[in-house]
């Protein structure tokens, strides 16, 4: 610092606020002073260096608690007439404004989505019969994950995938009346995708999924769930891609949840992060509701929605996620 | 609502039977559709310019009907049944008064005006077909393309047997059969040429005057199948999409491709570019309609639409990028509105003349 200030070059005159002169001419040499500044950093002994920057740290502490502390005082000595407290920015409500946000009132989407793929199960047509699979040859956590998953999952069929290609399990499940089909990927012996088809036209989804926690690893766990028809909670889907994505997972449940079982399915979106908890509910008295969660949990991401049953080669999809397009901002979000 | 409908820049049809009318300068779309008559049977499929001047839209829609809607008066004025073969409308067409319409199965139908039973011509071209479309300079010149069916010209005055049968590439290096999976095709303008794009992501430019049967040119391009096509303005390019929402600009006598456009989620549905400005208009499965430079690769417009689109029309107008003149109907509103101003008293409030000001220059600003 203190040699660049001694220095007559022109390099830091910019710096010494030369911007009137600058239209002019070429500003003169001349001393550039600078504030004496003293930083940790430029102490040499390391055990010296290490002290000032604690105490450093501790001072900063020390005015940080004071300013709030000050700040309390204000609010109270104010009482009633004291601002309202400010709304902290998170990353969500300074979210980009997505102009596909489905307005309820809006008749053509209305129309649109009354008569989608989803329409059947909706009107009460259908009745949601669901096949799980996995890649080739599952190992370990993979097996267990689909076994709990069709524990969730009313009306649900693990089989064995035995090298079959989807291209040709679809037509047989359509046959069998199967309404989705569900394919756990793994990667060496951890889930870690998850293609969700709807039967007998589509859209297939494909999700990255990933912290995958089995029974046996949540803590405070309840015990195994019972055979009732959970209820499902489905929240923060909110753009016409959400609301696909949103009714595709509404779909593999069966209408008219059984209260009795006090079972919950969730799937909550925060940042197009898809969470899933499964959990037990009690009304302790009138106010106090205690939960139990039963797992298995996960967390989806979205990567491309797709018309039609799988085909990677010829479909044609409706939304994939290009990451280098796509994620500008960190406050834009698709779900 | 009829005022307005001159004025739209693209038409777009979509999969559950609207037609919107989207004027880009006010990015405002209007569906010509009324409300409760939205239905998914009769999801547009094929769209086409009823006369040269632009006043009349045919719109071919899934249940093989095919409406007529007039730009200028803003609704449909038409509708008639075009029965015969199986599938969906694969091109639509306008030779004067006749219509000639294309399905799935192969059927090419030409039908004199009007009279439902009136067909003047009818050809087989071969099952599997993905498009048909009209040589803009000579519109008895038709082509035809599809799955397992490679390109065919027709004339329609000699309509026995195509006038040009594109012959399949070379087996591959395995020796094995190439397969065919033309999805859009397009001639080129001041001569014979056919540029397709295919499924198995090759552009092919044919030569119908040479005695060469295969394509003189093919370009590869990207990972996933060509949805559709559009020449660019001047014939040496063209925009090609695709199933993933790849859209790039391919040279036709290099066989490069020269840029790519970005901001597509999903499949593109229809392309066209404009044809004499750099605008190339898209849309598709991502319910969107965007507007692309083709100079400088930037997004010019982009407007949600809000259900799937399947096609488009872009209006050829010159003096599109200029606001048009206000419809005379909003001005007598207007005059209504300073009369009713001009009647009220003035009240006195704390900042009269303020207030007054600013409505006054408001109103100025709102208008023509």
């Amino acid at each position: 610092m203190a040699a660049g200030g001694q220095a007559p070059g022109g390099g830091n005159m910019a710096v010494g606020g030369a911007g009137p002169e600058r239209g002019a001419e070429p500003p003169a040499p001349e001393r550039v002073l600078f504030p004496p500044t003293f930083s940790v950093s430029e102490i040499k002994n390391k055990q010296r260096r290490h002290f000032m920057f604690v105490r450093w740290k501790q001072q900063q502490r020390k005015e940080k608690l004071a300013l709030r502390k000050k700040r309390r005082k204000e609010r109270e000595a104010l009482g009633d007439k004291a601002p309202p407290k400010a709304v902290p920015k998170t990353i969500e409500n300074q979210r980009v404004y997505d102009e596909t946000t489905v307005d309820p009132n809006d008749e053509e989407v209305a129309f649109d989505e009354a008569t989608d793929e989803f329409a059947p199960y909706f009107n009460r047509q259908t009745v949601p019969k669901i096949l799980i699979t996995t890649s080739d040859r599952p190992r370990g956590r993979t097996v267990r994950f689909c076994e709990q998953l069709s524990t969730v999952i009313p009306n649900s069929h693990v089989y064995y995938r035995r090298g079959l290609a989807l291209k040709k399990i679809i037509p047989q499940c359509i046959a069998r009346d199967f309404t989705d089909l569900i394919v756990i990927n793994e990667d060496r012996k951890i889930p870690n995708g998850l293609v969700l088809s709807h039967l007998p036209d589509g859209p297939t989804a494909h999700f990255k999924m990933s912290s995958v926690r089995l029974r046996k690893e949540i803590k405070r766990k309840g015990k195994q769930p019972t055979e009732h028809v959970p209820e499902i909670i489905l929240n923060n889907f909110t753009t016409r891609l959400g609301h696909s994505v949103g009714r595709m997972f509404a779909s593999l449940f069966p209408h008219d949840p059984q209260f009795i079982g006090r079972q919950v399915a969730t799937f909550h979106n925060q940042r197009d992060y898809i969470f899933f908890r499964f959990h037990r509910y009690i009304f302790k008295s009138e106010k106090k509701v205690g939960i139990q969660e039963l797992g298995p949990r996960f967390t989806l991401k979205l990567r491309s929605l797709q018309k039609g049953t799988f085909d990677s080669k010829f479909g044609e999809y409706e939304w994939v996620h290009k990451r280098r397009e796509m994620d500008t901002s960190r406050r834009k979000f698709h779900l | 609502m009829a005022a307005p409908a001159r004025w739209s820049h693209v038409w777009v049809g979509a999969e559950t039977g609207a037609l919107k009318g989207v004027n880009l300068q006010k990015r405002q779309a209007t569906n010509y559709t009324g409300g409760g008559a939205l239905s998914r049977g009769e999801g547009v499929c094929a769209l086409c310019w009823g006369d040269p001047a632009e006043t009349e839209v045919l719109v071919g829609c899934l249940d093989r009907s095919v409406k007529l809607f007039s730009t200028e008066k803003g609704k449909f004025t038409e509708s008639r049944l075009c029965p015969g073969g199986d599938g969906a409308f694969c091109g639509l067409a306008a030779h004067g008064s006749t219509l000639i319409t294309c399905v799935e199965s192969g059927l090419l139908k030409a039908w004199r005006d009007n009279a439902a039973e009136n067909v003047s011509l009818e050809l087989q071209a071969g099952s599997g077909l993905c498009r048909m479309r009209q040589d803009p300079a000579q519109p008895h010149r038709l082509a035809t393309g599809g799955k397992e069916n490679a390109l065919k010209i027709w004339d329609l005055q000699r309509p026995e047997e195509p006038v040009f049968r594109a012959k399949n590439v070379r087996n591959d290096w395995l020796d094995l059969r190439v397969p065919v999976w033309d999805r859009d095709l397009q001639f080129l303008p001041a001569s014979d040429k056919v540029v397709t794009c295919t499924a198995h992501r090759q552009v092919r430019l044919y030569d119908p005057s040479t005695p060469q049967r295969r394509p003189v040119l093919e370009v590869t391009f990207g990972e996933s199948p060509l949805t559709a096509l559009s020449l660019a303005p001047g014939a040496t390019s063209v925009v090609v999409g695709s199933a993933r929402g790849e859209v790039a600009v391919i040279d036709l006598r290099q066989g490069r491709v020269l840029k790519c456009l970005k901001g597509f989620a999903g499949s593109v549905r229809g392309l066209q570019c404009h044809p004499s400005l750099p605008l190339v208009a898209s849309c598709g499965l991502d319910r969107f309609l965007r507007v692309h430079d083709l100079g400088d690769k930037r997004l010019r417009h982009k407007v949600y639409l809000k259900s799937r689109l399947n096609c488009l029309l872009l209006s050829t107008h010159q003096d599109w990028e200029e606001a048009p003149a206000a419809p005379a109907a909003v001005k007598e509103e207007e005059e209504a509105d300073d009369a009713l101003w001009d009647s009220m008293d003035t009240v006195p409030t704390l900042q009269p003349e303020g207030g007054r000001a600013k409505r006054a220059k408001k109103r100025k600003s709102s208008g023509p």
